[in-house]
């Protein structure tokens, strides 16, 4: 079938806006230059594609970005912490001043630029070619424009346990400042590493990571997007899984007029484990999606997929998961959940569980529910003389537990909590 | 303590009238029993008395040591020292046990203009009650009545009337799903707590708990009224005869 006019336009737009990057090795050149091709052809996303639906692409793609008022905000840093590398990103671009040396033991780490521009097998191996993967069955044109275009970013490569979490941190100092990132993480068989990401980056954020996980090793993603009301975003995490290892994903979102987070699982390993999380707070102008899809491509690989979305205000939440278990995927385990909390009548939560299931030897289900707070709950606090809207409070982080259970670091996990509660109770005062 | 006078209660959704002017007086110190057939309104008056939503008052009053209960929010009258123990204990996934209590507590405390109580204390303090109700750690930690047995569940009931101290304090059928036994560490745990400023209204519909909760005065409530009221020979009448000749000779 012909790809719209309208499509074909909008991926020159995207690729026009962005320069051509520069000064980088051929086999970088020639993995750029197929991405461009794949978006020119396959074009940009509009509302009538089947994964847009829901989410209404146009402030991701139409250009320039919008402008977002820069929150004041005079908390402490979040997920920070002293025993950690810190990377910081100011409107989307590597502050080297403001970050830790790149440097930590069992872990190589350094700005992508750099890679692109020499021959690093890994890196060579790794940039596009699970962003590639992903692009079938579905398209996924704005992780295809970031690898046409991004050039900052990280490029990390682990080869034991890494002594200290990295903690990317976006900050932003212009209201309409856009920022395209890419980082490629290399976990070697039995590596380890926790990845933090913190802070909303810019007016407009596209950011993808591709991750891959040898065998035997971990890699923990915990990420807290910012607080910024008007900022957007469009990010995916591209990941395969080598035999016996972990991908465990976490996101908290609160605020924001726009997300559209993607995570794309391939398992390639028998026997590996990837659970990705999602708790999101929206109130008002709100719109986040979850996007998932998880490809069981293995023996007795395990998948979780577990979102909790609490909207007012006429928010959206969207969920659209899919597990598709290929032919041979015996023993597969795989369970999503998707639930939105929604505190009023004007709120809509929609939802799009998939299951496509090519093996006769696993176990697969999902459950979607939307609901309002339970009164019966509300009454029983209340009566034990918990003001009603303390009450509402206890009940909202207590949905939003299991997602964050997820969350292995149990510090972070009650970081975590601490904060949402703190934001729940500000906001009632 | 509690008093209640001519109390007419509907449901809210439906034009159903459920209580038919209840009048009940109980004294500081005393423990009042009220029985009845089923459908009779007993739960409904202990619900309405918490403040549950879903009922309309359209006549009468009910007063806690002289404060008017009915136009306050469930949060208040806890706060005055009112306590219902549920008949269904709500489960309430995600929020741990402890957190609950401990919420609770300073917020009734804090409505009293009373300081919080700091963590250290208030574990102190839980640890001790929970011990005499045979209320492990363990049970402490988990969500609120998530996975919990019948009696355990009514336990944890008694454990928050133990930890909250409340002054007048309402059992909703708390014999209900329990064994001899569970029911006695229950009556146990309640008898702990009678004294002379504090009150009970215990609802049942059998004599059984009574035995073991020994009251004051004995109420039988039916279609909408207290119809009898006696001392404990009363439940005994119940018992050996059923609400039937009681109704009858009302009637």
């Amino acid at each position: 079938m012909a790809v719209p006019a309208l499509k074909i336009d909008g991926a020159e737009v995207l690729l026009d806006a962005w320069p051509e990057p520069a000064g980088e090795a051929g086999w970088a050149r020639a993995v750029r230059a197929r991405a461009a091709r794949r978006l020119a052809e396959r074009g940009a996303p509009v509302r009538r594609d089947e994964y847009w639906k829901f989410t209404d692409p146009t402030s991701l793609t139409a250009e320039p970005a919008l402008p977002a008022a820069l929150l004041a905000d005079d908390e402490k840093p979040m997920l920070d912490g002293a025993d950690q590398l810190r990377v910081v990103f100011l409107d989307g671009v590597l502050a080297p001043g403001e970050s830790d040396a790149l440097a930590m033991e069992g872990v190589e780490i350094r700005p992508l630029a750099e890679v692109l521009a020499t021959d690093i097998t890994w890196a060579r191996e790794l940039f596009g070619a699970l962003e590639e993967r992903g692009q079938v069955p579905v398209d996924r044109p704005l992780a295809a424009l970031n690898t046409a275009r991004a050039t900052e970013g990280l490029a990390i490569r682990v080869t034991g346990r890494a002594p200290r979490p990295v903690h990317l941190v976006y900050r932003r100092s212009r209201p309409e400042a856009e920022a395209l990132v890419r980082h490629l993480v290399r976990l070697e068989a039995g590596a380890d590493l926790t990845l933090l990401e913190s802070g909303p980056a810019a007016a407009r954020f596209n950011s993808v990571t591709e991750v891959e996980v040898a065998a035997g090793a971990a890699f923990h993603h915990v990420r807290t997007q910012g607080r910024d009301h008007e900022r957007r975003a469009a990010t995916a995490l591209f990941a395969r899984l080598g035999e016996k290892s972990l991908l465990k994903s976490f996101t908290l979102t609160v605020n924001g007029r726009l997300t559209r987070n993607e995570h794309v699982v391939e398992f390639t390993g028998d026997e590996a484990v990837a659970h990705v999380a999602g708790a999101c707070v929206g109130d008002g102008e709100f719109h986040h999606d979850d996007t998932v899809f998880i490809t069981h491509d293995a023996l007795a690989c395990e998948s979780r997929q577990v979102f909790k979305k609490v909207l007012r205000g006429a928010a959206t939440g969207v969920f659209q998961g899919k597990i598709l278990v290929k032919p041979g995927a015996q023993k597969t385990d795989g369970y999503q959940i998707s639930q939105a909390l929604l505190l009023d009548e004007t709120s809509q939560f929609l939802a799009k569980p998939e299951l496509e299931i090519y093996a006769d030897d696993v176990v697969c289900s999902h459950g979607s529910t939307s609901g309002a707070v339970d009164e019966d709950a509300l009454f029983y606090l209340t009566s034990r003389g918990i003001p009603r809207r303390s009450a509402e409070e206890l009940l909202v982080l207590a949905f939003l537990d299991q997602a964050i259970a997820e969350v292995e670091d149990p510090g972070l996990g009650d970081e975590l909590r601490e904060r949402l509660a703190a934001w729940l109770e500000r906001r009632r005062q | 303590m509690l008093e209640i006078s001519n109390l007419h209660v509907k449901l809210e959704e439906e034009d159903k009238a459920i209580l038919k002017g209840v009048d009940l007086a109980v004294k500081a110190g005393e423990v009042h029993a009220i029985m009845g057939p089923n459908g009779s309104g007993k739960s409904t008056l202990s619900y309405v008395l918490a403040g549950r939503e879903g009922y309309e008052v359209t006549d009468g009053t009910a007063t806690l040591e002289g404060r008017d209960l009915l136009g306050l929010e469930p949060e208040e009258r806890a706060a005055l020292g009112l306590f219902l123990a549920f008949q269904y204990p709500v489960e309430i996934p995600g929020v741990g046990n402890m957190t609950f209590l401990r919420t609770a507590l300073n917020a009734q405390r804090k409505a009293r203009g009373q300081e919080e109580l700091n963590p250290a204390a208030f574990l102190k303090l839980v640890r001790e009650k929970a011990k005499s109700l045979h209320i492990d750690a363990e049970m402490l930690k988990r969500p609120v009545n998530v996975g919990f047995s019948g009696g355990e569940k009514k336990r944890n009931e008694i454990l928050q009337m133990a930890v909250l101290e409340p002054r007048m304090c309402i059992l909703d059928e708390t014999d209900s799903g329990l064994d001899v036994d569970a029911m006695k560490l229950v009556a146990d745990g309640v008898n702990a707590l009678r004294g002379p400023d504090r009150a009970f209204l215990v609802i049942t519909h059998y004599q059984r708990l009574l035995d073991h909760i020994v009251p004051d005065v004995v109420h039988i409530m039916a279609d909408g009224r207290i119809v009898a009221s006696g001392g404990p020979e009363l439940a005994l009448e119940v018992e050996m005869n059923g609400y039937a000749d009681i109704l009858k000779s009302v009637a």
